[in-house]
């Protein structure tokens, strides 16, 4: 995004800056608005749920209260142990929407020094991570995070490597082929002719001239990220059990969803829309990044 | 064309040897004492020494991994830790079941998502073309195992249509294929309406009308072959995927194939089931996409084997 606001200050005669005009294409897109407003709705409850929900309600259990159907007390209704369902899926929407963005935010990263490498110094830096990226994705990423989570064990942090580790070949690809295109670029021999170094031309000049098309490829990741955490939750190998999080929510509820419907639809309904979300705003973000892309 | 078979599959073998590598390593190398936990709390110091000794567990990690790779090799995949049981004749039983709803869950992607894809591009800014893209994005953004309970707690429960869980006739695998398939399917459909949209616009396409074809002969005959090759390069890409959904989706129906084995191998650490199953995975996602790739060299005369790096 910097890359744009240098690009307005050099250019003043123009009306409206590079951001603007991004700003002015997505809004036109109906879909992502809505899916940015839900998406921001979602993180903001759940962000905010210490302030006006109990944590005391995602714990406390009480017989009596079994299964209840949604009604004025309990919005969602209550699981078999009398838990309040609305506060679980509120609470579990910390860790399902957050997780996500730490992990891409780390397979991001790593991709990013990983594929720039590769596709700046090219020769044996390339081959090797290559062949690195062509080892991780040679099985399925979700087996990879199991054998991950297997060997590591349970817990939010652990399992965050672990889908992370399958999320890097594909980011540092991206990153790779993108930097390939722009490495024989006249401003980046110009750098070098004023004795920028490797290091400063790579990451002041090539990264931030490829951010966009990176930055669409992580909001359209991260809707599978999160449909991985809550995979991983449903397997029984994700978040360990008292934390609520989606996919163990409707883990837990599994066996008595035949009777209790609403049990299972409520939290595979917030993972779908929050997933929904995502990919709308995605589309949306690449479309005003790039209207040449556009069909 | 011999040539780029054989080179593909010798380039397949670094490739495994360095999965399974890594996945042997992070499993051994990671905190947990695996014969303290084969033999329960009760064990001695002397017992847990003996069965290091028997699993070969006091020997560097390389040695360990060459004695394995040795014996994989020759078929030979070991003996689980905790269940005493061949790995290798479990997984005989195992594998024609994954590989069938594998396969089953591709066809329904390509049988029912290629045409959903032509109907939606045909009707372009119609109502099918709306409903198809909303269908098969709702299809894509809803979690696999989320999706396979809806479908046993509709059709199985509900209409009592379908069986819920479980192996036996074709009806057995209908749900769990489409489960499995659901997401690919709803990418197959975008991808060919995608495509399509685009070919449709192309002057080849506008020629073949102008000749006074009828428009059903234009996009089978001129349309539809170019815009299906982005969905056949797909398919090895979909393959990987259905091999890592069958995890969940197996486990979902109780179905016996190697995913749901894979998930109970992982609880309890049973490293020699864990360890074939990546092997098999690595090799049948390998061959799928050397298949898929040759494939789309006779489809497309254009492609040259070659020159192309897998």
């Amino acid at each position: 995004m910097d890359m744009k606001k240098e690009k307005t200050t050099s250019s003043p005669q123009k009306k409206k800056s590079q951001a603007q005009l991004i700003l002015i294409r997505f809004t036109k897109n109906k879909l992502a608005v809505i899916g940015l407003i839900v998406l921001v709705a979602l993180m903001l409850t759940s962000l905010t749920a210490p302030l006006w929900l109990d944590y005391s309600k995602v714990t406390h259990q009480s017989v009596r209260e079994s299964f209840q159907t949604p009604n004025a007390e309990h919005w969602f209704g209550t699981d078999q142990f009398g838990r309040d369902l609305f506060a679980r899926v509120i609470y579990g929407g910390r860790i399902s929407l957050f997780a996500g963005l730490v992990t891409i935010g780390i397979a991001f990263l790593l991709g990013i020094i990983l594929g720039g490498a590769a596709g700046f110094f090219g020769g044996a830096v390339d081959t090797v991570i290559m062949r690195f990226t062509d080892i991780l994705m040679s099985v399925p990423g979700i087996l990879l995070s199991i054998s991950i989570v297997a060997a590591l064990g349970q817990g939010l942090f652990k399992m965050l490597i672990a889908l992370s580790v399958s999320l890097i070949p594909r980011q540092a690809r991206t990153v790779r082929s993108a930097v390939i295109t722009m490495r024989g670029q006249e401003f980046v021999e110009a750098a070098r002719t004023y004795g920028c170094s490797n290091f400063g031309i790579l990451f002041r000049y090539i990264i931030p001239n490829v951010l966009g098309p990176l930055i669409v490829g992580v909001m359209m990741g991260l809707g599978g990220v999160i449909l991985q955490i809550a995979s991983l939750g449903y397997l029984g190998i994700g978040i360990a059990p008292p934390t609520p999080e989606w996919g163990t929510i409707i883990s837990e509820n599994q066996a008595n969803i035949m009777y209790h419907m609403y049990l299972g639809i409520i939290p595979g309904l917030f993972i779908m829309i929050a997933v929904l979300s995502l990919n709308f705003v995605g589309d949306g973000l690449r479309d005003a990044l790039d209207p040449k892309m556009k069909n | 064309m011999i040539k780029y078979t054989l080179r593909r599959l010798l380039l397949m073998i670094p490739v495994i040897l360095g999965i399974t590598f890594l996945v042997f390593f992070i499993l051994l190398a990671s905190p947990g004492n695996v014969a303290q936990m084969v033999l329960g709390p009760e064990a001695t110091a002397e017992d847990i020494a003996m069965k290091e000794h028997d699993l070969g567990l006091d020997q560097p990690i390389v040695v360990q991994y060459i004695k394995y790779m040795w014996n994989a090799l020759h078929g030979d995949f070991g003996t689980s830790w905790f269940q005493n049981f061949n790995v290798m004749e479990e997984f005989s039983h195992r594998i024609p079941y994954t590989l069938s709803l594998g396969f089953l869950a591709i066809g329904w992607a390509c049988v029912l998502g290629i045409p959903i894809g032509i109907i939606a591009a045909v009707r372009h800014n119609h109502m099918t073309d709306y409903v198809v893209t909303f269908f098969s994005l709702l299809l894509s953004s809803a979690p696999a195992f989320w999706l396979g309970m809806m479908y046993q707690l509709f059709f199985a429960q509900k209409l009592g249509w379908l069986p819920a869980s479980g192996v036996g006739s074709f009806k057995y695998y209908i749900l769990p294929s489409l489960s499995l398939g659901g997401g690919i399917l709803a990418s197959n459909a975008r991808t060919t309406r995608t495509w399509l949209l685009d070919v449709i616009r192309s002057d080849y396409v506008r020629t073949a009308r102008a000749k006074g074809n009828k428009e059903s002969t234009v996009i089978v005959k001129h349309a539809l072959r170019n815009s299906l090759l982005p969905v056949i390069t797909q398919i090895g890409v979909s393959f990987s995927i259905i091999m890592g959904g069958s995890v969940i989706t197996e486990t979902v129906y109780a179905f016996p194939g190697i995913g749901s084995f894979l998930i109970n191998a992982v609880k309890t650490k049973d490293i020699p089931i864990v360890m074939a199953c990546i092997v098999v995975v690595a090799v049948i996602v390998g061959l799928t996409n050397l298949v898929v790739d040759l494939l789309y060299a006779v489809v497309d005369p254009r492609v040259q084997l070659g020159s192309k790096k897998g």
